[in-house]
């Protein structure tokens, strides 16, 4: 049985700690990962808590294959809390090395609740659980943390998962970064852990764990292993996501200078070839997994010489086509001090962007920069202002520290035409204009603009729909997007492999099934899917959004045509035909016509002890 | 005894591991019925993204380990050279473990005698799982065999594409 059937209760205020038994019956229902830990977020929080309270808990989550040798699930963690950025539910996946250290330590999750009186870290030595100071780590990276942690408490194979600066002063994208380059990145998590004055979590577990049937799972992991030599993960092995630069060009779809244009005509410049040629120095890889995807790059020379960073698509997008930066050099140099200041490399590149446009229209001025010259293109500004918001350096980096959305109430004026945001969570790397799909997809995501929660890009980029539009049809598409997702994020599978499930949710079911030696069947997972969508829908109802007025588009994606000359110029998102894709989509969930889950829907999800939350909104 | 140049023992390469440890899962799994890295007979070491290898027993003429156990509680063995341990006589004291110049006998997390790599019976399972294909089971006399012809063909490169 791979879960280890137990849940650390660590109180940061007191300092106690205890351990108390996972209900098992929820372990089935919720999977475990996002699924699990938003449950257990919902049954351990007062509605409307302040994301910064100490009352928000912050909880690390395994997921059910975590600790084993499942390629890339077995190496995986998620954290759910309350955003600070959406001030709704927020949750994000990070694999590499730490999250099977808390398996093998004896927990499936770790709540974390309270703040302490100054800054600490927690250490987890199998049963032993200390907070011990770390106010000698303040202001280092989440890298300089890791070291000297492992270095003080004299373990080399210790792991640590910790924030930096960013997020020890609140910056709403803080993010928590372990083994060097992996980040749960979304949704300001580093932020709420910053709250809790808490620098990091160190984990050295030394006990086993097992999986149900031993001879069945590692027969299932070879072929796992086979299939990961194959085309299902050829990209991620080769190019990896850098080389939707070039694909998303050629559809005009590479959103450019804060979504003002939909090509990018420094695309070859920054594309996955010329970084593969030019820059990537090694591809390395998590653990258990038989697959790599890391494209590790470095500076070879000029003002940016010896820049090392782990470029994806989304952050070489964000830092580069976005600010209209056509230099992979500044592009490396950006996202390494994204990670140095341990923030959300998507939304960082967009909050540069946003001000950027905001510059060049006047919105601010070389007063609130400081002299800072904000154009697009300027990479040596994009790298300053970056500087500016880890650190909340100035009025600026204090004031887009907030992220976009709280960026344009403090500016006021027009700003809010540049904060290209869906429920306060900065945009990723798709021009929702030329993909409708996307657009419709990313509206009604639970955490915010997200591409990881549907996939809904997918029929978009691959033309089995028409992308310059939404009509009836995309509903269901997308519901059926984000069912899978949530069970993908349950079991906390890496998405780059989730391509190699060949039988989708059977695959996934048996995986399941055989390390825990609870049954379970596509039908069961499916079912979970949904349940877990309507669960995190409640949730943000709780807190004061979840209905049609949060779903919503950024004011560019709605009210400004693509310019330039291209296969996409003069698209933009029609409010009539976002509306017919709403009632759409709300429709095939079964919620009203507001976005509500209804009483029925909720019990036949078996979520009805929620409905007193949902009946005042009906 | 095999001589040391017969003697086959698991060796890594540094440019294709990449630190993934899928080595450290399999032997767990093929000797102890689990996961659990802490009891595996190969460990993985990433220094940084650039510098991985995975290490385990090199098979030593006149081991030190062997040498140095003042219980004779450790002895090659005559068929293959692997290091084997009666675990009636170790009493964990850790000689073996300074003699060892490459960290590759350790102290068992539950039993508290040493453990090492046995080669799964001729057939070890991180060779056959590692997905870079970065560990040979080989001799040292492949081992640098390889290394030249990789290097002779590094130097004709251009010699070799015009051949094809």
């Amino acid at each position: 049985m791979s879960f280890a059937k137990r849940i650390l209760y660590v109180d940061l205020t007191t300092g106690k700690t205890e351990v108390k038994p996972l209900d098992m019956k929820l372990a089935k229902e919720y999977i475990g990962g996002i699924g699990l830990g938003m449950k257990l977020w919902l049954d351990h929080s007062e509605a409307g808590v302040d994301p910064f309270s100490p009352e928000n808990p912050l909880i690390f989550m395994t997921g059910p294959l975590t600790g084993t040798m499942a390629p890339s699930a077995g190496n995986s963690y998620a954290v759910v809390s309350k955003s600070p950025l959406t001030n709704t539910i927020g949750e994000a996946k990070a694999h590499g090395f730490f999250g099977s250290e808390i398996k093998r330590a004896g927990y499936d999750l770790i709540i974390f609740t309270g703040k302490a009186e100054k800054l600490v870290y927690v250490w987890i030595d199998d049963d032993s659980v200390q907070i011990l100071d770390a106010e000698h780590m303040k202001g280092m990276s989440p890298a300089e943390t890791d070291e000297t942690i492992r270095e003080t408490l004299g373990d080399f194979y210790i792991r640590v998962s910790a924030i930096g600066e960013a997020g020890e002063k609140l910056c709403r994208i803080g993010c928590i970064i372990n083994d060097e380059y992996r980040a749960i990145g979304r949704g300001g998590m580093g932020a709420v852990m910053g709250s809790k004055n808490l620098k990091a979590v160190a984990v050295r577990g030394t006990k086993d764990v097992d999986v149900s049937d031993p001879e069945a799972f590692t027969e299932f992991v070879r072929t796992v292993h086979e299939r990961m030599k194959g085309p299902a993960t050829r990209k991620y092995r080769t190019l990896g996501t850098p080389e939707n630069v070039l694909v998303l060009n050629a559809l005009a779809a590479l959103a450019t200078r804060n979504f003002t244009n939909a090509t990018f005509e420094g695309a070859e410049k920054v594309s996955g070839e010329t970084l593969s040629e030019k820059y990537v120095k090694k591809i390395i890889g998590c653990a258990t997994c038989g697959m790599r995807c890391d494209h590790i790059a470095v500076v070879p020379e000029g003002q940016y010489k010896g820049s090392t960073s782990r470029v994806e698509f989304e952050c070489l997008w964000s830092c580069g086509p976005l600010c209209g930066v056509d230099r992979l050099d500044a592009i490396i140099e950006a996202i390494r001090l994204a990670d140095y200041y341990g923030m959300d490399g998507i939304s960082i590149g967009v909050i540069v962007a946003m001000a950027m446009d905001c510059y060049e229209n006047g919105v601010i001025t070389d007063k609130d920069t400081d002299g800072l010259k904000l154009n697009f293109g300027n990479h040596e500004a994009l790298v300053e202002a970056i500087k500016r918001i880890g650190t909340r350096t100035g009025w600026l980096g204090d004031t887009f520290a907030e992220g976009t959305k709280r960026a344009a109430e403090i500016i006021g004026k027009d700003a809010y035409k540049y904060a290209n945001h869906i429920k306060g969570m900065e945009l990723p790397g798709y021009d929702l204009r030329t993909l409708q799909t996307a657009a419709l997809g990313f509206s009604v995501s639970f955490r915010g603009a997200c591409h990881l929660r549907s996939g809904a890009y997918s029929p978009d980029v691959k033309g089995k729909v028409d992308r310059f539009k939404i009509e009836a049809g995309r509903g269901k598409m997308i519901m059926d997007g984000e069912d899978l997702y949530n069970v993908v994020d349950s079991l906390i599978l890496c998405k780059f492999s989730r391509g190699v499930m060949y039988d989708g949710l059977k695959d996934m079911a048996k995986y399941y099934e055989l390390a825990t030696g609870i049954p379970m069947n596509a039908d069961d997972l499916l079912m979970a899917g949904e349940r877990i969508n309507n669960l995190a829908r409640v949730i943000n109802i709780r807190e004061g959004g979840g209905t049609r007025k949060e779903d919503t588009l950024p004011w560019k994606i709605l009210n400004f045509p693509v310019p330039e000359d291209c296969i996409g110029k003069g698209v933009y998102v029609k409010q009539a035909e976002f509306d017919i894709g709403l009632d759409d989509y709300y429709k095939v969930r079964g919620w009203t016509k507001n976005g509500v889950p209804t009483p029925e829907k909720l019990k036949q999800v078996g979520l009805e002890d929620l409905i007193p939350i949902v009946e005042k909104k009906l | 005894m095999p001589t040391i140049h017969e003697k086959k023992f698991v060796s890594g390469d540094p440019s294709k591991c990449i630190g993934c440890c899928v080595c450290e899962y399999a032997c767990s799994m093929k000797h102890e019925n689990t996961y659990n890295p802490t009891k595996s007979r190969i460990r993985a070491i990433r220094l940084n993204s650039f510098v991985n290898l995975a290490v385990s027993c090199r098979l030593c003429e006149d081991s030190p380990c062997v040498a140095a156990c003042p219980r004779d509680a450790l002895r090659q063995s005559e068929e293959n050279g692997t290091i084997m341990i009666d675990e009636d006589k170790c009493n964990g004291c850790g000689w073996c473990i300074e003699a060892c110049d490459y960290g590759a006998i350790q102290l068992h997390p539950d039993t508290r005698k040493v453990f090492v790599c046995d080669l799964c019976e001729g057939n070890p399972q991180c060779v056959e799982w590692c997905p870079e294909e970065a560990l040979d089971f080989t001799t040292k006399d492949v081992v640098s065999q390889k290394a030249r012809i990789t290097a002779v063909k590094k130097l004709f490169q251009d010699a070799l594409s015009s051949e094809e």
